[in-house]
């Protein structure tokens, strides 16, 4: 009981203390006669034929009153459901619109103090609907992006297999190179997205909590599994290797999978259709990056090939899914999160593959053959990058 | 086995779809009810009231005892005195429906009270500041220097008052406004009104009714830009409220542009010409048109007549203002 309330007492003083200072102290001097604060966050838009939908959400500490809204400089008539939101509270804007394909557009919100919010759109463009068309598209996108490129870079399977020794070494090292570079690509992307996020979302705990998530959920399973495959030789590891590799990249890729179908949402992959070309040929490295660890350790191709085409529908799936999401409900916020969870589970694979480079002699590692072949992995990511305009 | 599912994979993804266009009835319905949609939502809740604003000068509008506050009128010699009861104050308007703007106000009203004396009266303005600000009152006209309200001496701090006293002339349309610095601020926070120059003998043709408008805007989020255009400040009040004219009747528009942060402004009228008296001071038509562009505190006076019945718009030719609120329209009766 005493123990209860010791650990209760500095709560309590907390509350007395906010009390004190809200009422008694010197918050009244920031209380003038100032506007309220207001701000409103336009998360999404959409287009159907002549309408468009505003997503919008109250970013601020005072509800937003939405009195008003301008369509490319001119007042729109538009229809909510309540024109008040609440702190934290979401709404939707209606507007009959009569938009052309192919244009930018300035979407402002104009609130009951004159403080205006708004959103560019680079490319009007109609947004998916949810049906089969859509579905279809978004799950070739996938298939294109994802799936297809990472099972031809598995296909340099029997190839690799032939190296040896120090060779084999820098294929690993190389591996790693590749590794290491997705994880910034991934982590910058996840930076990049957090202006796009609402100020109350806090993205950058949605950024640290989905990182540190993934490498202590992969730590804990490959701890499990290695004691596991252990017994089963070095054959079952380079398997379990094979599949923490595919997972963090199919992880990276469902990132890679959002951003491509919002950006195909918000029309923008109309302005570089190389962008999904890029991809393409980006992911074929991370075929690489999943049969390295396999190729000594396999003695026969054909025992593992179901496990191969699974590694590469882990890797690859995510696309699918990615792209579905990003296509119908694009939410930067998700974005974030995933591609922070992506990360950290491309970071702790590649620190995994080097633990095991290294037994125990991290020095052992600096070898001209591995440094060779790390530069290497991460040259040949740059280098396919440009290809990603 | 490999290659069967890859290939496999391809077939399916040689099926690409395509998007079809709608060109349907359902589309045009559409089309139609984007069309109907600009413009603004809500209606109006504040006091002022546009309408009344048009035909209201010296108070006129005011039941006598009420405008005995504000308004009174001697006798002299030669002409009459006027007398005005003018007070600054600070208040919160409404420009678009919902949307409230903090104000600086002649009489809590923007434009403020427009003034009208015939040429040779005394005008004598009582002004008081009862805003936050100094601030004053600059007509144009001729006056002597210290009426002029322009130097900071001559600015009237917040609980201060002042008295401005000229004889009114030249006859014509002008505008007044407050002079305190920073001036753009003073001007476009809403310190502004009409003064009115009849001439003593005026030979232009008669009005069966005057309008008075001044075009504003305003920069509600203070970006130096105007979010909402107006006449007399109420974005789209006449197209939610359409004036009512008579067919063939001549219809005096006292226009003064009183538009902050934009280079011009102008007015058009739809389906009738005008005859335009710039600045009011002569007693002949310059021009018969039916656009006219004005600058900034330029003011033109616009004979027109309507020669059919029916609904007509007018609003500024440069679409951007017309679209953001300064657009209305006149109802011509039979």
């Amino acid at each position: 009981m005493r123990r209860w309330l010791q650990a209760a007492l500095p709560l309590v003083l907390l509350a007395v203390l906010l009390l004190a200072f809200v009422r008694f102290g010197p918050i009244g001097v920031f209380k003038a006669a100032f506007p309220p604060v207001e701000v409103a966050f336009i998360q999404r838009v959409e287009f159907s034929p002549e309408h468009i939908t505003v997503h919008v959400f109250n970013d601020g500490p005072e509800p937003v009153t939405i009195a008003q809204v301008l369509v490319n400089d001119a007042y729109w008539q538009f229809s909510m459901a309540s024109n008040v939101l609440q702190p934290l509270q979401k709404g939707l804007i209606d507007i009959a619109y009569p938009w052309l394909e192919g244009d930018p557009m300035d979407i402002q919100l104009l609130t009951s103090t004159g403080v205006t919010f708004d959103r560019e759109i680079a490319v009007v463009t109609s947004t998916p609907q949810f049906g089969w068309l859509y579905f279809r598209t978004f799950v070739l996108l996938g298939i294109y992006v994802g799936v297809l490129p990472v099972l031809i870079g598995l296909l340099w399977f029997p190839f690799l297999r032939l190296l040896r020794g120090s060779w084999y070494s820098a294929l690993l090292a190389l591996t790693v190179g590749l590794l290491v570079f997705l994880g910034f690509d991934t982590l910058a992307e996840a930076l990049e997205l957090l202006p796009q996020l609402p100020g109350a979302f806090n993205g950058v705990g949605i950024l640290v909590i989905g990182f540190l998530l993934a490498v202590m959920a992969l730590g804990a399973v490959s701890h499990k599994t290695e004691q596991y495959s252990a017994q089963r030789g070095e054959e079952g590891m380079a398997i379990t290797w094979g599949y923490l590799i595919a997972l963090g990249i199919g992880l990276h890729n469902l990132g890679e999978g959002l951003a491509i179908g919002s950006a195909y949402a918000l029309g923008e992959i109309a302005l570089g259709s190389t962008l999904v070309i890029g991809f393409m040929v980006h992911n074929v490295t991370e075929g690489v990056a999943i049969v390295a660890p396999l190729t000594r350790s396999v003695a026969k191709v054909r025992a593992i090939v179901v496990h191969l085409v699974a590694m590469g529908l882990l890797a690859g799936g995510p696309t699918i899914l990615g792209a579905l999401l990003g296509g119908f409900t694009y939410s930067a916020a998700l974005n974030v999160l995933f591609l922070a969870i992506g990360a950290g589970a491309i970071f702790d694979v590649s620190f995994d593959i080097l633990h095991y480079m290294a037994k125990g002699r991290w020095n052992s590692l600096f070898t001209p053959g591995n440094i060779l072949g790390f530069l290497a992995g991460l040259l040949v990511v740059y280098v396919t990058g440009f290809l990603v305009l | 086995m490999k290659l069967a599912f890859l290939l496999a994979l391809l077939l399916l993804a040689s099926c690409a779809p395509r998007i079809t266009g709608n060109t349907t009835e359902e589309h045009q319905r559409l089309q139609m009810a984007a069309q109907e949609r600009m413009g603004i939502v809500g209606e109006y809740s504040d006091g002022f009231d546009p309408m009344v604003f048009l035909t209201t000068w010296n108070f006129n509008s005011l039941p006598d005892e009420e405008r005995a506050k504000y308004y009174r009128e001697t006798p002299l010699g030669n002409g009459t005195l006027r007398e005005y009861w003018i007070t600054a104050l600070d208040k919160e308007i409404e420009v678009a429906p919902g949307v409230w703007f903090p104000a600086w106000t002649y009489n809590g009203q923007v434009p403020g009270p427009t003034i009208r004396a015939t040429e040779g009266d005394t005008v004598q303005i009582h002004f008081r500041n009862e805003g936050t600000k100094p601030h004053t009152i600059h007509s144009h006209g001729f006056h002597a220097s210290e009426m002029d309200g322009s130097l900071p001496e001559q600015f009237v701090l917040p609980g201060e008052s002042f008295e401005y006293e000229f004889i009114a002339e030249p006859f014509g349309l002008h505008p007044y406004h407050c002079h305190s610095l920073p001036i753009k601020q003073h001007i476009s926070k809403g310190l502004y009104g009409v003064y009115i120059v009849d001439p003593k003998n005026d030979t232009r043709p008669k009005p069966a009714k005057e309008l008075v408008m001044v075009m504003n805007g305003f920069d509600t989020n203070f970006d130096g830009g105007n979010e909402v255009y107006a006449v007399n400040t109420k974005a789209f009040y006449y197209m939610m409220h359409p004036i009512k004219l008579k067919r063939g009747e001549l219809v005096r528009i006292h226009l003064v542009n009183m538009l902050e942060f934009d280079l011009v402004n102008s007015i058009h009228t739809h389906a009738t010409f005008f005859n335009e008296y710039p600045t009011g001071t002569q007693l002949e038509p310059e021009r018969y048109t039916d656009i006219t562009v004005l600058g900034q505190a330029e003011r033109s006076v616009l004979d027109v007549r309507f020669p059919f019945p029916g609904k007509y718009m007018f609003h500024a030719h440069q679409a951007e203002f017309s679209e953001l609120g300064w657009m209305g329209f006149f109802e011509v009766e039979p």
